[in-house]
């Protein structure tokens, strides 16, 4: 006889909660595509006041103290780990991070194995980010707790989007009706995929602006306009999102140098004058200064909104544990 | 001598377009008599159809792996081997040894393709001739199309002289560099590589020209794609010795099946968009797509269940292939003889086999069937060693009653505890 409740669960591999109006139905965060609304309004409210917290003197508090976050990245990241780990900590949770060196994938097991690996130490919340697309999504399957998707692939990295979202939020009062241009390599970028769905689905008007050769197939069917002038897709636009160059698609031909890129497709203050004058100018970071975008543009205070970006990123990965974790804690209260 | 009669059967021959009720009579392995008249001697043993088809023995021209039972309870009767074994199929002792162990074992008849080209390598010519003579049926360098134009023409120039058959995959290797997934709005939803639908259509027609100019034999396997079923359709009309291929699996899904990141239906090539499934489905109608296969590949859940990109590619097809290729007869897209043509005459006469008819003389590989018996596909009720489809739970009709080889009963639903 087993003590574990959670294990009792009559949904515990379900990526939707069974229908109990609640506000947020969903086991784990693996992506926007298809999330509701409500569910993505309801997230920013909350990272609105761990924003505010997270100001204060008062940063950490005790919500999720007990519980326990493991960070899985199968890829190298600095800021989004940092991110999480910050998010975790000042929820109170015990927190604990791995990146491939230290991960035995290295030695050949599959991502499966050491799904049911963590899964038997018991997580409460477990957050990944992988190379391939999908494959949080199929850990997830495998895994009791809530997983949240820190990057897969070229597919979806949900919570770049949300504090993306945020910070529009924040700067620009609302969402809706704003023009926003998402400008670099889009084919390669989970990046862009996640905030086309999250700013359709908050009925935003969303630009596309790439060279050809970035832009993957079809991309028009998801919603949004597309554009391979820079001046013309940043006509009028609230704001531009720019999109990092990896270095590695240089080898692929797909473009023919940094220096032509940055001629054509780097952000410039001259490009941005067809834009609107109270534009804000945003970077998921790392930035290529003198490649995808001008330095004085990055630095421009009164435009840029990159630092805040950072910022925001840990106040939405707070409401996001928080909001994951929920039922669980509701549960150990019950 | 002993002879069995198949009584008060649907005999369906397309070799000759027979399509009658009446009796099949059988001795030592050969058909010895076939018609609406036939009757049983009083020495027969007595094989009571009630009213099923008897058709030829299916020819399943392209598997990966031999898996007699599941070939005999799919009705197939000759499996037609490919050569990305595990000790490769590029000399004539490898496929002496196919043969061989197919002999041995008296079960299905296994014949296998040689490689194309030595160690599939694309650079040189394998020796076709000598494996020609140990039993290689055609020669086929796989998943990997001999992309040299130069070796290309004199590939196709010396099997000319062997009159022997060139199978290629069409899929142009540039083009599809690093792609698994049709190219479309939702491999560039899910983030996946895309592969275009026009590498297969670039391949097809730089392989047609060389073979028009060389006068040789191509066989294009497992077209996936409408402007692929166009350019075969063109070069046959100007008169291309080519013939083509397809799997039902193409004909039953598109690419909505990758959804969720399904790696079961994740196949080489890619399945591709609706349209591409109508185009496939009318070109095996109107004749430009000649023969179905299973592609049979069984791949264990350890291959299978990764994120997609590297998960293996294909499924296992010998125990689905009559179901999903009656599909579009039931749905009245294609008639039920070319149907059982596309698995039993057509390659045959690709192949220049003598089974794949019920002519008198011919060997008794037979399939009796039920082509309107309704059941669901259930993975595990496979003989298959493993259970990589992406059709479980799915409800078909028309399911192999008895597998005759060489007048020998291989297979008996009635007896198969597994039903």
């Amino acid at each position: 006889m087993s003590n574990d409740t959670r294990n009792q669960s009559p949904y515990p591999r379900a990526e939707v909660s069974p229908p109990s109006g609640s506000i947020f139905p969903y086991q784990h965060l693996l992506g926007l595509y298809g999330m509701d609304p409500t569910a993505i309004k309801h997230i920013l409210d909350l990272a609105d006041t761990y924003a505010d917290q997270n100001r204060s003197r008062h940063k950490k508090t005790d919500v999720c103290s007990g519980l326990t976050q493991i960070n899985l990245f199968f890829e190298n990241s600095t800021r989004t780990l940092m991110s999480f780990e910050i998010a975790g900590k000042r929820l109170g949770m015990d927190t604990i991070s791995m990146s491939t060196g230290t991960s035995s994938i290295k030695k050949g097991e599959t991502l499966l194995d050491t799904a049911a690996t963590l899964n038997a130490m018991h997580p409460d919340v477990l957050v990944m980010r992988h190379a391939d697309s999908g494959a949080v999504k199929l850990l997830s399957e495998k895994m009791d707790c809530p997983v949240i998707n820190a990057g897969d692939g070229r597919s979806e990295h949900p919570t770049q989007a949300l504090l993306d979202a945020l910070t529009i939020r924040k700067r620009k009062g609302q969402i809706h009706g704003q023009i926003i241009a998402i400008s670099g390599d889009v084919a390669h970028s989970r990046v862009a995929r996640s905030n086309i769905y999250l700013l359709n689905a908050m009925g935003a008007r969303v630009r596309l602006v790439a060279p050809p050769t970035l832009l993957p197939k079809d991309v028009d069917q998801l919603g949004v306009e597309v554009f391979t002038n820079m001046e013309d897709g940043l006509k009028d636009a609230d704001v531009v999102m720019m999109l990092r160059l990896q270095q590695e698609r240089m080898q692929g031909a797909f473009l023919p140098s940094l220096r032509e890129y940055y001629h054509f497709w780097g952000l410039t203050r001259d490009k941005l004058a067809s834009a609107r004058d109270d534009v804000l100018v945003m970077h998921p970071g790392p930035m290529n200064r003198g490649v995808e975008i001008a330095s004085d543009v990055a630095d421009d205070l009164d435009r840029s909104a990159i630092e805040e970006q950072v910022e925001m990123g840990v106040a939405v990965r707070m409401a996001c544990l928080d909001i994951l974790t929920r039922p669980l804690r509701e549960e150990a209260h019950s | 001598m002993t002879r069995t009669a198949y009584t008060n059967a649907r005999l369906i021959d397309p070799s000759t377009s027979m399509d009658v009720r009446g009796t099949l009579i059988e001795s030592n392995g050969k058909i010895v008599a076939v018609g609406a008249d036939v009757m049983p001697a009083p020495d027969d043993t007595i094989v009571e159809c009630g009213d099923r088809i008897l058709c030829p023995g299916f020819i399943d021209m392209r598997a990966h792996s031999v898996d007699h039972h599941a070939a005999l309870a799919g009705g197939i009767t000759t499996v037609i081997l490919q050569p990305d074994q595990h000790t490769l199929l590029d000399n004539d002792a490898a496929v002496e040894r196919i043969r061989q162990r197919s002999s041995e074992t008296g079960s299905v008849h296994v014949l296998p393709m040689g490689t194309a080209t030595k160690a599939m390598a694309g650079e040189e010519i394998a020796e076709i001739g000598r494996m020609q003579l140990s039993g290689a049926v055609a020669f086929t360098d796989c998943r990997k199309p001999v992309s040299n134009a130069l070796v290309l023409r004199r590939l196709f120039e010396y099997a000319g002289y062997f009159n022997a058959l060139i199978v290629q995959f069409a899929q142009d290797k540039d083009l599809a560099a690093g792609g698994f997934a049709h190219e479309g709005e939702i491999a560039t939803r899910l983030g996946l590589n895309g592969i275009p639908a026009i590498a297969e259509a670039i391949q097809i027609e730089r392989d047609a020209r060389i073979a028009e100019l060389t006068g040789a034999r191509l066989h294009i396997a497992l077209l996936s794609s409408k402007v692929g079923v166009d350019a075969v359709r063109a070069a046959k009309a100007k008169g291309v010795r080519i013939t083509a291929s397809t799997a039902p699996h193409y004909l039953q899904l598109n690419d909505n099946a990758v959804e969720g990141y399904r790696t079961f239906a994740k196949f080489s090539p890619p399945l591709r968009s609706e349209e591409d499934r109508l185009a496939l489905i009318e070109g095996l109608a109107d004749g430009t797509i000649d023969c179905l296969v299973s592609d049979h590949d069984p791949q264990s859940q350890d291959v299978k269940r990764l994120p997609y990109a590297q998960a293996a590619a294909g499924m296992v097809g010998f125990e689905t292939l009559l179901a999903l290729t009656l599909a579009p007869v039931h749905a009245g897209n294609i008639d039920l003889m070319t149907a059982l043509r596309a698995l039993t005459s057509a390659p045959a006469d690709i192949l220049g086999l003598s089974s794949g008819t019920l002519k008198v003389g011919a060997p008794a590989d037979l399939t009796v069937l039920d082509h309107e018996k309704p059941w669901r596909i259930k993975t595990d009720a496979f003989l298959s060693a493993a259970k990589n489809s992406p059709f479980d739970t799915l409800p078909v009709q028309g399911k192999v009653w008895k597998t005759i080889v060489s007048g020998i009963l291989k297979y008996d639903a009635t007896h198969s505890v597994k039903d």
